[in-house]
């Protein structure tokens, strides 16, 4: 099947000769997708008039090499649906979230109520850490860079009146995975809503915490083990969840290339897959709800094609390494968000341009959903209305652009598909180093992915103050400005919070708390999983910090050597 | 012989629970190639063990990195425990997410420039060989 694409270009008008393969894809993959996912319209049009084609395709005497194939089709370098956004188009999914739950409950109703099709949630620093709003440490920094949680009581009122049934609900939690999912299981229960149909994303990927988000807890294995519960728990009782959302946003933003990005996640979801396996979990059991999470850069075709090697390098992964036998077990599924670290604190309103064409570089990449970042975040927390111009960023492109009505419209591209090989082989390239040092973890502990990191952010900024890189406004097309209106977060939040946890600690069971605690401590000491205890912990209004304080006493706690 | 030029000594400290790092390194790492002796204290730095490392280290300089949303609590505390061990002569910088009305406080009590994102490391560098206290 596999074709030099070096061949003379053809006139378009040409007359198509028999093309067995596309056939074979319009026979046995389209319908299939079509029955379950109708097109959004009958037919596109393009402004001229011209009906837009589903998939553009090689001409009559080539057929497509095997590694770029069909939508829908192994290796999926074009997609993973043959239809792709003219079914439907990707979900809307800003993440959000500041000071109280009653704040950001306020958030998410807005962005429903302005089309917003997803909730992402934003959890505080104290949250992220697995402390309580009174521990000595989350002093300052209750409610400021997201929600703070501190039990079922505050997730209660997160999703007051947001039927969890119909809305799906991602929520960005690593080391305290385990005890948030529970206090949202708890909330389901509450609103009647059976686990079975709870449709959403729990980050729950502790790996990256280590490269680059640091924002671990416990020491590389005890966390794998709560992820790998985590995984056996909702393949059980909560089907449609996606148990990890496999994230390179993060190591991207902490300064590595995309090259980096792309290698690093996909070594994690094989990591994540293979502690799985040795669980002695079916891959095709738990390899359907793995999700992806990546950024989406300003260097546009270099993304694109990122996004595209991801999907052919895990399908060819699961399928020939794994044996995933299961066709959903090879789809990477991806979220997206714009690059943050792209973000200029000079001339903010030029971050909404930016942001533009890294959105297109994620939906021209094939993405599932998508976050758009504001113009003010160099500065702060974005406000209501820099929210909803970034959502309608996504609308434009959506509705506007055209690009929708076509499926991997770049595909074939001489440029891009060279990309998209290059992509590939420079992640393959690491998946050696990082076995060479024995997989994931031990290069953690060696310090690889960091040293990595570090020096691709410091090369960027080298870059940056030789000039031999322009980031307008900054570097160049300088200007002096006034400043612009900004996000403040009331401090008065912090009390309110604190409050609010006193005032729990004191109506709950304190009898039935401690003995749910003692339980987890059980489970968390043997090998049960300690789902089914962390739910009983949530019911009895036991708190974030008490459950976390129960795996700190049991795991130990984690640091790692400060080097630069 | 001349005598040896003192080695300017720098303590990048980075406070708050957020795993934010990027900066900080960056800011360490073109200290360091600039000619200055840099300490770099890794992350979640209490107040309290950053100003153990300022003296412990016998700092010219304190340069925080601060993305978490806390620098009006945590700067007025690491000022307040400087103030209480009677060092006066070390220079602090900030840099980090910090909205520009809230430079002025921070400047108030005590904190010499902060540092927005998009700026330059040898502005930064420039700024610390121009406001550190001469060696007696």
């Amino acid at each position: 099947m596999t074709r030099n694409s070096k061949r003379p270009a053809s006139s378009p008008t040409r007359a198509r000769t028999a093309d067995p393969s596309h056939d074979r894809w319009e026979k046995e993959t389209l319908p299939k997708s079509l029955e379950k996912m109708p097109e959004r319209r009958k037919s596109f049009v393009t402004t001229s008039g011209h009906v837009v084609e589903r998939l553009a395709r090689p001409d009559a005497d080539a057929e497509p090499p095997e590694r770029i194939g069909y939508p829908g089709e192994f290796p999926y370098t074009r997609g993973i649906y043959p239809t792709m956004y003219r079914s439907r188009l990707w979900t809307m999914r800003q993440f959000a979230g500041f000071g109280t739950a009653e704040e950001t409950n306020a958030r998410f109703k807005y962005l429903l109520d302005h089309g917003q099709t997803g909730l992402s949630t934003a959890f505080d620093l104290p949250t992220l850490m697995g402390y309580d709003s009174d521990h000595d440490y989350s002093r300052g920094e209750v409610g400021r860079e997201g929600v703070a949680v501190c039990s079922l009581a505050d997730m209660e009122v997160l999703f007051d009146q947001i039927p969890l049934d119909r809305v799906s609900v991602s929520m960005t939690i690593n080391s305290p995975a385990a005890p948030i999912f529970a206090m949202f299981l708890g909330v389901a229960e509450k609103q009647g809503v059976a686990f079975s149909k709870l449709n959403g994303t729990l980050q729950n990927d502790i790996l990256k915490e280590y490269i680059a988000q640091k924002e671990y807890v416990f020491p590389p294995a005890p966390s794998m083990r709560l992820v790998v519960d985590s995984i056996d728990y909702c393949m059980r009782e909560v089907p449609r969840w996606n148990t990890i959302s496999i994230s390179g946003y993060h190591i991207r933003e902490a300064g590595s290339t995309a090259i980096q990005e792309l290698a690093f996640t996909l070594a994690d979801g094989l990591a994540y897959a293979q502690a799985a396996v040795e669980r002695g979990i079916d891959i095709d059991a738990f390899a359907p709800r793995l999700s992806f999470f990546f950024n989406a850069h300003n260097d546009l075709f270099e993304e694109v094609a990122k996004y595209r090697a991801a999907r052919r390098i895990w399908a060819r992964k699961m399928r020939d390494e794994f044996g995933a036998k299961n066709p959903a077990s090879w789809l990477l599924r991806t979220h997206a968000q714009t690059a943050g670290c792209s973000l200029t604190a000079q001339q903010p309103e030029v971050n909404i341009v930016r942001t533009t064409l890294q959105a297109l570089a994620a939906v021209l990449g094939g993405t599932q959903s998508l976050h758009t970042n504001s113009m003010d975040e160099a500065l702060a927390l974005p406000t209501e209305k820099s929210v909803r111009i970034a959502l309608r960023t996504q609308q434009v492109l959506a509705h506007e652009s055209g690009v929708a009505n076509v499926v991997d419209p770049l595909g074939g591209s001489w440029y891009v598909e060279q990309l998209t090989d290059q992509m590939e082989q420079g992640a393959l390239d690491y998946f050696r180093r990082i076995d060479e040092l024995g997989g994931v973890i031990p290069a953690i502990e060696a310090g690889f992915f960091q040293r990595e990191i570090a020096e691709a952010a410091y090369r960027y900024q080298k870059e940056i103050e030789t000039r031999d890189r322009i980031i307008v406004g900054v570097n160049d097309f300088e200007l002096e400005e006034p400043p612009i209106e900004i996000l403040k977060i009331d401090p008065a939040l912090e009390k309110k919070q604190l409050e609010r946890l006193s005032a729990l600690k004191a109506r709950r069971d304190a009898g039935v708390v401690s003995r749910e605690l003692g339980r987890l401590r059980e489970a968390a000491t043997g090998t049960a999983n300690v789902f089914p205890h962390l739910l009983a912990c949530a019911r009895a209004y036991a708190t974030l910090g008490e459950m976390m304080d129960v795996f700190r006493e049991v795991y130990g706690e984690y640091t790692e050597e400060a080097t630069f | 012989m001349t005598e040896q030029p003192h080695k300017i000594r720098v303590v990048v400290a980075k406070p708050g629970l957020d795993g934010h790092d990027r900066g900080a390194k960056v800011i360490a790492r073109a200290l360091r190639d600039s000619g200055m002796e840099v300490i770099y204290t890794g992350l979640r730095q209490t107040p309290k063990q950053i100003v153990h490392t300022v003296i412990q280290e016998d700092a010219d300089c304190l340069c925080v990195s601060i993305l978490s949303g806390a620098h009006n609590h945590l700067f007025p505390e690491i000022m307040k425990l400087l103030r209480e061990n009677e060092v006066s002569d070390v220079l602090v910088l900030g840099g980090g997410i910090i909205p520009p009305e809230d430079v002025p406080g921070l400047k108030q009590i005590g904190v010499s420039e902060i540092f927005g994102p998009g700026t330059a490391t040898f502005d930064t560098v420039r700024y610390i060989r121009e406001h550190v206290q001469p060696r007696a």
